[in-house]
């Protein structure tokens, strides 16, 4: 596969869990009250599922960081329908940005790349600058099968984990390489806040 | 891209020290309305580097008697939040370029999105 194809495979995960995204966002607003008013980012934003949602929630403003620039004239575009002001984009290698942004941001959201075919880790990776990035809290979904590896972590890195859902997809085979005909995929919800 | 988002914009090209306040080189800049919330901008203001916002003012000819230090009791003063509001949130850069202050790379904007991604040798 090349690496393109690799990107596109990612891309096609994330529109299956576009609706999911709504009621997560529609939770961190009205349980947490960490979007109305609020300085957000959104990593890995793609086509701005998240920061549509969290401009629309009235966050002061939503920043969408992500890699692939096609995803990113997507959002333009998502963003030019909804008339939206309060959302702002840049493009970069969200592994790469370090602590630029320490503490920069009130709330970090994200649906991260899950570290499937070709970028192992790259999930934790995502969590470990989010978690730099916000000064209140961080939402993300991760992978209910790791769960425990990710609580080690958060336990070394300072910051309290609760997991406020749990979700369940059926993924249908849609690339030659997939042998199952679908598969079930299991994905936590979880806030985390520094202790 | 907005100049809440660019105060926070560093170059990381290798063996640059202090890649910031990034310069920028607007070719387009558009000003969109967005409605005045005075208690999150007067929130946002300690989180700024206050210099390099009105540095990157003054590239867009846009620094519209924005003092060169913050004045005392900013958060009642609501003609300067109104100002602070324009200036974050409401200029964008369109198209343009950011050019790191140390090494000189450029970094361009096109439909407002700045691209921070650098090549495999920086």
């Amino acid at each position: 596969m090349s690496g393109t194809d690799g990107l596109e495979y990612t891309i096609q995960l994330f529109y299956v869990f576009s609706l999911t995204v709504g009621c997560m966002l529609y939770t961190i607003h009205n349980t947490f009250d960490d979007i109305q008013n609020k300085l957000v980012a959104d990593l890995g934003c793609g086509c701005g599922v998240l920061s549509v949602g969290a401009a629309v929630l009235d966050a002061g403003l939503c920043v969408g960081f992500d890699i692939d620039e096609y995803a990113l004239d997507i959002f333009k575009g998502n963003v030019e329908d909804f008339e939206l002001s309060n959302i702002d984009t840049v493009q970069c290698d969200v592994c790469s940005i370090g602590s630029s942004y320490a503490k920069k941001f009130d709330t970090v959201i994200m649906n991260p790349p899950f570290g499937t075919k070709h970028n192992q880790g790259i999930d934790m990776q995502f969590l470990r600058t989010a978690i730099s990035m916000a000064s209140t809290a961080v939402y993300s979904l991760h992978k209910t099968s790791t769960r425990d590896h990710i609580q080690k972590k958060a336990n070394d890195w300072k910051v309290k984990m609760e997991v406020i859902a749990e979700l369940r997809y059926d993924l249908p085979a849609s690339y030659k390489f997939h042998k199952k005909k679908s598969v079930d995929i299991q994905v936590d919800f979880i806030r985390f806040t520094p202790t | 891209m907005k100049l809440l988002t660019h105060n926070m914009l560093t170059s990381h090209v290798k063996g640059v020290i202090k890649g910031y306040p990034l310069i920028i080189k607007a070719t387009e800049v558009k000003v969109n309305e967005l409605e005045f919330n005075g208690q999150f901008v007067s929130r946002m203001i300690p989180k700024l580097e206050w210099s390099a916002l009105i540095q990157a003012a003054g590239w867009l000819g846009q620094s519209q008697d924005l003092p060169s230090t913050l004045i005392p009791d900013y958060e009642n003063d609501e003609e300067f939040l109104r100002k602070v509001h324009r200036i974050l949130l409401e200029v964008e850069v369109i198209e343009g370029c950011l050019q790191c202050p140390e090494s000189g790379r450029e970094f361009p904007i096109s439909k407002g999105v700045p691209n921070m991604l650098l090549n495999e040798d920086e």
